[in-house]
Order: C-alpha cells, then structure tokens, then sequence
C-alpha cells in the first residue's frame, strides 16, 4: 500500500468509454440474429457480416430508436443529423478491413450521469455517444500454432459512451459505471448483462501533482463494476510510485488481470494509429425528425435517477433505493411500479418495501437460478398477497415473526391464496384474541408462578413480560401479546 | 458481324406466341460466343443451365402458362455481377475460384422476366480500367480491328452485344465503364441516374459512383432493361425511388418534337485534346438537331476542369477501402506458406491484386491518410458539391446537354498500358455524370477511319424517361 499523504499529493483524473451491446434482434447492418450467446461458432451470419463481394450494409431502424432512447437516458436529446464513417484496419475478425462506426458526427453529443456520493450528487458529463458495429471474436487455443475466427458477433450494434474525465477516484468511477448500467438497463437500451459481455468498460485513468494532466493509460473490456474500481485503485498507485521514483509514465493500452487484480502493459501507443477514417459511401446519413423523436419519448420509462430522487424524498434510505433499483434489473418485475402505486399511504409502501427488500428478494437471491423466475412475485399476486397481508397486520390479527413466517412460506411455495385470513386462520398464524380462552389460560399460569406475582404486586412491573411469555409460548405465538398484557394487568388489578 | 438479334420486343413476341423456342435462342447465343472466342470477350458460359432454363420455358409456353417480359432471352453479364451458376472473378487473379452464393439484384430482377444467363464477359480486374487490358485473365478485342482496344471496363459485354453473342448485356459504369465500350464498339450504353439500380451483388468499385447499366443494340431495348432492373432494394440503403410510370418507351408516350427544347454543348468538352473528327461529328449532330428546332446553347462548368482530378481522388480512395475485404481469408486468392498474418495479407493481396489495382489502393490510401485527408479527399469532395450545383445550375438553362463519350477513337492495344494518365484521360468527358449521380447515354453515331463513335447526351438526376425518350429521337432521326 502507499502512504496516504502522497495519494493526496496526486490528484487522479479518470475517463470511461462504454460499449454498450444495443439488444435488437438483428445486427447493426444485416438482418442476422443478434446477441444470441452461445450460439455455435459462425451461426449466426450472412453474406453482409462475412464481408463478401457485393454485400452492403443497410441500417437496422431499431438500432436508432435504442441509440435515441440512450440519448433520453443520458439526459440529452438524439442528434438530428448524424453518419456513418468507415475506420479502417486489417485483423481477421474485422471481415471487411473497416468497422462501421460514427467519426465527426455522432448521434449523441452531451448528456450527463448523475452519481450520489457523500450524500452528494456529482454530475459526470457525457462527450458523445456514438453507433459502431461490432468486430467478431479472434481465438487462440492454447498451445496450438492457428487462430479461429467466430463472427457470429461482427456487426452487432454497439453504442460506445464516452465520459468526459470528470470522475476522480476508484469509488466515483464504480459509481459512474453502476449508474450507467442503470440507465442503460431501465431505458430498455441494452440487455446490459455483463457477463455475456453487454458493456464493456475502457477505464482511462492519469494523476498529476499540477494543474496539467498527466499521461494516460487506458485499461480496456473490464466487465464488472469491481474490476473497475480495482483497476483505477491499482493504476492510482502503480502511476503514483512510477512518478515518485522519478520515471514517466507511458500512454498505453492495460489489461486487468482479474485473478491477481492488477493491471498489465497490452500495448505500447508511440504514434497515433492512422485508421484513414472516411464516409461510408454505402450508407446515408441518419436523419431523425422530430416527430420520430416525440414518438420515442413517449415510450420511455421513468428512469433510475427520477426514482432514487423520488423515494429519497420520502425517506427511503440510499441503501433500499439501491436494493430496489438493483431488483428491478434483477427480476424485471415492475417492484418499482408497485411501490410508486402504494404511495399514497407512505407507512403502507414503507412496510411494503421492508418487506421486498427483507422477505422477497433473499428468498430470490437464495435460490439457484434455474428456477428463481418462480420465487419471485408476479405483480398481481404480489399486489394481493401484500394488501392482504397488510389488513392482517393492522388490523393486530397476527404478530410480526408470524407474518414473516407467512408471508416466507407463501413466497417459496408459490402459492395462490384467495382468502388469506382464513388460510392464516387455518394454517396457525393468526394471532388468538380469544379473550375467554386467554383469561384461562393465564389464570393457570399466574397460579403457577406465585413469586413472580408477588415481584410485580411489589412494584417491579417489568417482570409482566415473563408472564406474557410464558402464555405466548403456551399459544404458540399465536397469542395477541397486547391483549395478553391487558389481562394480566386487570387481574392483578393493576 | 453486326447485331444479328431483332429487337427485345420482336423476339418477346417471337418466343411467346411459339414460333422461336428459346432453346433456339440459347443455342444461337452459345454458338456466337463459341464462334468467337478470337475475341477474347468471354470468361465464363453457362451453357447447360442455361439450355435447361430455356427447355422450362419452352415448357411453360407450350402450356400456356404466364411467362416473363423478358422469356427465354438470352442475356450476358459483365463478370463483377454475383452469380450463383458461374464463377464471379471481377477479371482478377483474387477471385479466379470465387463462387457465390447469392446473386445480384439486378440479375434476379432479369431472371424473374425470363431472361436466361448465358456468360460472363471479360472487363479491367475490378472494372479499374478503360480499356479491358487490365484483365488479369486476357485483352478483349475490338472486333472493328482487333488490334484495338474495345474500351473498358465493360469491355466484353461491349463486344459480346456488338458480336451478337447476345441481344443485351449488363455493365457497370463509375467513370464511363458502360459509355466508353458503348461508344468503341458501336452500341447503345445507358448509364441510370446514380441509385436508380441497385448494387447489391455486384463487386464493388467506388461505392458513391458505381451505377449498373444496360449495354443494347437500341435505346427501346435500354428502356426495357432499365425498366426492370430498376427501383428500391432493401439489399441497398442508396437506392432511389423510379418513376412510377414504365421506363419501356414502347408502352409510354414518346417525344415527337424537339422544337421547344434547348440543347446544351459545354464547350469545355470540344476544346484541345479532343480527336478533330470526334469534334465534327458533334458538330454536325447539332446541327441537326438545331435544324431541327432545338435551341442550341453553349454553357459552361466552371469547375469542369478539376473534374478529372477530383474524380481521381474520390475513386481510388473508395477502391482502396472496398478492396480491403479480400484479405484472403474467408475467400478468395490466399497462400498458406507464410509465417505470420501480415505475411499471409501481403502475399495474398500481391499475388491477389494487379498493377492497377495496387495502384489505385495505394493513391487511394494515401489521399485518406491522416494529414493529407484535408488536402485530398476533402478538397475533392467539396469540388465535387461543386459541381453537382453547377451542372444543377446548366440544368436550368437547358434541357439535355450533348458532346462526345470519348474524346479519342479506340486506341491500339498496348498504346496506353505504360501511361497510366494517358489512359486516365480517356475518361475526360464520362467521369462527369459519376461525379454529380446523372443519367447518360452513349449512342452509336457514326464511323470514323472505320471505328464506331459514340454521341453522349446527359439529363437532370432522375430524368432518366425523358433522357432515354430524346435518345430514342436521336436514334430515329440523326443517325
């Protein structure tokens, strides 16, 4: 570890280039499949992704409305007038000997994402977002002396997003790149799975001791907001001690070594790559009027950072807002509708969030993930599971570890229950009132227990709950320990 | 030797009422591509699926069922056209083994009417040529004198139409590739407003200027094709929409007077540089048409000039990056004795890619490398706004304007090949209508010391009706 006087010294600036796989069913430019993970090798192409003689790119419209929903996500609204440009290098998963991608006129300029840190919000702007297609996947089986190509991936529609270097630590970075695959995910751009590689994180980070910048490196395809944090933490410090030791750091491409969480030299930029960018002829320009722009608008849903400003001002903590939002992502099941449906009566949706947050998603979490689809509510069940449940518990039907236990079994089970007194009733969960039955049963136990009697009559009342537990142990919880209470005292007249 | 085929209608009406079987047609076709294989003008035949094709459509007729406009005609393609039945080798050593597996639209179209695939005629590898001379396979000759060239690139379906080895063929044309064979070997070249065929299937030249064209014995015969081979294709982002009307000028009604037109000359074109006897021959063309009623008017593109360059600069860098694909991979020429992959690239693409290919890959890089984009490709592009708003501006004061297709006669075989910018020059007077997307035709007009000599006359973008119209009455009553 470094010391932390000389990490004050340096103050560390931090950029990110997100590719985000955008989750049409065809590709970029071919009406092939996209996005079909483990498809077998070279499936999932055609004449247009294999690049052969004759074959012209045609524009996939959906790819556009996600880019246009993308730019709604990021605050901004999408370009009127953008283009295609061809960037052009030879690599064996590049089948044309240039990537489709958008040079000097992106369909994206601006924007800005929101993180909350410190309990402060801190605003990292966007430069521009721009369409690119996808290069396909290169193989190199170890120990053998020939590459495999698979290009089910080339030509799958990517929108790369990049921040402007407004992030200055390890920890605002993670947030940046968690809030983006929030928005990413809510404005239904991007499956945003990241294990199938849906966003993909090219961190660039430099420190200085002055006001200029320093040189940068650029660690590329980090997949999981972890490696991100770890990759700024781990750059921070090697730059740091380079600088320390007096030497100068290289602009270079990194790689994250998971395993050993550092970062490794890929390769070394000495003069600027000549891609001899020029527009794709084959391609007209995208042009989007604002109709199209009003219709796309029009279908957006309310996004994460409405949410968390929404329930942060009701009182909801950041780490339920967090849990709720990252729920949602998880389970698609419209958790956040519910509760913004029940907010009206604030104690009732903050009982019901408790309730998601404490009950319902760890029975989700829990489970493997084959079925996990069937531990998680739909939303009318949840809707009448919870009202019912609620009217229990107002109404000091049941206890609060009973209506766990109830609400538990029903979740796991998955069970549909119309009348969910009578099943509680049924079923022992209910709490008893009987106040006949009551009064027997704690004449028996205030027989039985003459010294403690005596204790209370003294004046140590504390020791009622002994007595209250020990009638709730004979009910087996089902007792009303209020009105348990209540009888106790009038006979002891207290 | 001239165009032993009636016209397309006549031998519609032939094949369809029964009395010519298109197996007939067939054979007829493969016997004059057999009889004259001295030039050269052939890279491939097709001739059992093609006889198979015609015996089902003799079927059909004799059934009485529907059959295409186009049923039982025998038909070539140049050789840069995707074919599933033969070979698709652009001419080039890269794609000698190449087969296809899809074909191009404008085939398709053709094949839906009827039309039978007989052969693929010889071009430039790659169309990059004007002469036919950079075949990596063979020199088309020019069957006026056959020590000429027949123009280039679309040099063999020149030939084979002019040779009756078919009653039409299929060009390309990005700086006059359909035109300048037209006009060498003494047949119609029609040259579609920019977008209106589509390329799909067909190997690509310079993206922003390749247009797909009929090659014809008569301008009726250039509307029929035109009008099935074009209009929007979802395989094509820069197709355009066609007139609604039918292209075919027998179906519509034609120009019957040219008294209210007003026929541009851009004097530009009939200045130094341009063989004497070409000069007359426009002359004496409009004063025909003046004689007959036309105005007559000079005009004059400022930026005419530059064209030549800017189109010089456009192309190649367009080539250099569509011609980056065949890197010997997936397909195409490839050679597994090397050591690495850039050697594995070089070898394939040096072995793959002829003289003029490579040098129009390394013009064309260099015009896109950064720091000469500016000065290259940059000026040229806005050269060429420049002039679509001049000619834009001609347009307004004239209806057509005319001028030659070439600016020399057919030149000798070898007398260019060690001059790359002689050969270039060649394309002086067709680069224009590429440059600005408007449609033109080469009409065979006259011969001059025995060779043929073509006639241009270009029109408004997406005026290709009236164009072909004009040129019907050009056809009809100047020549």
């Amino acid at each position: 570890m470094i010391k932390k006087e000389l990490l004050q010294k340096y103050h560390p600036t931090i950029g990110i280039e997100c590719h985000v796989q955008l989750k049409t069913i065809s590709k970029l430019f071919s009406g092939s499949a996209n996005g079909i993970n483990d498809a077998l090798p070279n499936s999932q192409t055609n004449h247009i992704d294999f690049g052969l003689p004759g074959a012209l790119p045609v524009t996939n419209s959906n790819a556009i409305d996600l880019a246009i929903r993308a730019g709604y996500a990021l605050h901004t609204t999408a370009q009127k007038f953008s283009k295609f440009d061809r960037k052009h290098y030879f690599y064996p998963d590049l089948p044309m000997g240039y990537q489709i991608t958008q040079y000097d006129f992106p369909i994206i300029k601006g924007g800005y994402i929101d993180i909350k840190i410190d309990n402060k919000i801190k605003r990292i702007g966007i430069t521009r977002a721009h369409l690119e297609s996808d290069a396909g996947k290169s193989l190199h089986p170890a120990g053998s002396d020939y590459s495999l190509v698979d290009l089910n991936r080339a030509g799958s529609p990517l929108l790369e997003i990049v921040s402007e270097p407004d992030m200055h630590s390890a920890i605002e970075a993670r947030i940046y790149a968690f809030e983006l695959f929030l928005a990413m995910k809510y404005a239904e751009v991007s499956e945003a799975n990241l294990f199938y590689g849906n966003m993909r994180f090219d961190v660039n980070v430099s420190v200085s001791s002055t006001s200029k910048l320093g040189v940068r490196t650029e660690t590329k395809n980090l997949n999981s907001f972890r490696s991100i944090e770890k990759t700024v933490e781990y750059e921070i410090e090697r730059q740091i001690k380079i600088l320390e030791k007096g030497g100068v750091i290289k602009q270079e491409t990194r790689g994250y070594n998971d395993a050993k969480q550092i970062t490794i030299v890929q390769r070394i930029k000495e003069n600027a790559d000549d891609y001899r960018y020029m527009p794709d002829p084959d391609i007209p320009p995208i042009l989007i009027t604002d109709d199209h722009l009003k219709r796309i608008h029009k279908t957006m849903p309310v996004l994460p950072d409405v949410w968390r400003s929404r329930l942060s001002v009701l009182g909801f903590s950041d780490l339920q807002i967090n849990l709720l939002l990252m729920a949602q992502t998880d389970t698609d099941n419209h958790l956040l509708d519910f509760i913004n449906n029940n907010l009206s009566d604030l104690n009732k949706a903050k009982t019901f969030v408790n309730w998601i947050i404490n009950i319902e998603l760890p029975i989700y979490q829990n489970n493997d993930e084959n079925n996990f689809k069937d531990n998680i509510l739909v939303p009318n069940d949840r809707e009448k599971l919870f009202q019912d449940a609620y009217l229990l518990k107002e109404a000091n039907k049941i206890n609060s570890s009973k209506l766990t236990a109830l609400l538990e079994t029903i979740i796991k089970t998955n069970i549909k229950i119309d009348n969910l007194e009578q099943w509680a009733t049924d079923n022992g969960y209910l709490q008893n009132s009987n106040e006949e039955e009551l009064t027997r049963i704690i004449q028996d136990i205030l027989s039985t227990n003459p010294k403690v009697v005596s204790d209370i009559m003294n004046g140590e009342v504390k020791a009622i709950g002994f007595l209250v537990g020990q009638v709730m142990s004979q009910t087996k919880g089902q007792a009303n320990p209020k009105i348990v209470q209540d009888i106790i005292k009038q006979s002891l007249k207290l | 030797m001239i165009k032993s085929w009636p016209s397309l209608s006549e031998l519609r009406d032939q094949v369809q009422s029964g009395n010519v079987s298109a197996v007939s047609l067939v054979e007829k076709s493969i016997a004059a591509i057999e009889n004259k294989k001295q030039y050269q003008a052939i890279i491939s035949v097709n001739k059992e699926n093609a006889i198979n094709t015609a015996k089902m459509i003799d079927k059909k007729i004799s059934n009485g069922d529907k059959v295409g406009r186009l049923a039982g005609i025998p038909f070539i393609v140049k050789d840069n056209f995707l074919t599933t039945n033969l070979m698709t080798t652009a001419a080039s050593n890269m794609l000698k083994d190449f087969k296809a597996p899809y074909q191009a639209t404008a085939i398709n179209l053709l094949e839906k009417e009827g039309a039978i695939m007989v052969a693929k005629a010889n071009l430039d590898a790659f169309a990059h040529g004007a002469s036919t001379e950079n075949s990596d396979f063979m020199v088309t000759k020019n069957p006026f004198d056959e020590t000429r060239v027949p123009g280039g690139s679309s040099g063999g379906s020149a030939v084979a139409v002019i040779l009756g080895m078919a009653p039409f063929a299929l060009g390309t044309d990005t700086g006059g590739s359909i035109r300048m064979p037209a006009s060498f070997c003494g047949v119609v070249g029609y040259k579609p407003s920019y977008g209106l065929v589509s390329r799909s299937g067909v190997v690509a030249m310079a993206s922003s200027l390749d247009v797909v064209g009929p090659l014809t014995s008569n301008v009726n015969d250039a509307s029929l094709i035109l009008d099935i081979i074009s209009g929007i294709d979802s395989l094509d982002s820069t197709t355009i929409v066609r007139d609604t009307e039918s292209y075919d000028l027998q179906l519509i009604n034609k120009m019957t007077t040219i008294k209210d037109l007003k026929i541009g000359i851009l004097t530009d074109f009939l200045k130094n540089g341009v063989d004497s006897k070409i000069k007359q021959n426009v002359f004496n063309n409009v004063t025909r048409l003046k004689s007959m009623g036309a105005q007559i008017v000079d005009i004059s593109i400022p930026s005419i000039a530059l064209s030549l360059p800017a189109y010089y600069i456009i192309c190649p860098a367009e080539i250099s990056s569509n011609l980056s694909r065949y890197d010997g991979l997936r397909y195409g020429y490839h050679t597994n004795k090397t050591k690495n992959l850039e050697e594995y690239y070089s070898s394939s693409r040096s072995y793959g890619f002829g003289k003029e290919a490579k040098r129009r890959i390394m013009i064309g890089t260099y015009v896109l490398s950064s720091g000469y984009y500016d000065a290259y490709y940059k000026k040229a592009q806005q050269v060429r706004t420049k002039l679509i708003n001049e000619i834009n501006g001609a347009f307004k004061q004239v209806d057509f304007i005319v001028g030659p297709t070439t600016p020399i006669l057919p030149f000798k075989i070898g007398e260019k090949t060690m001059d790359p910018l002689q050969m270039y020059l060649s394309d002086l007077m067709t680069v224009l209508a590429n440059l600005v997307g408007i449609p033109a035709i080469s009409l065979p007009s006259k011969m001059i010391n025995n060779l043929p000599v073509g006639f241009q006359v270009m029109a408004p973008q997406k005026s290709d009706k009236k164009l072909l119209e004009f040129a019907k009455l050009i056809e009809d009553k100047i020549k």
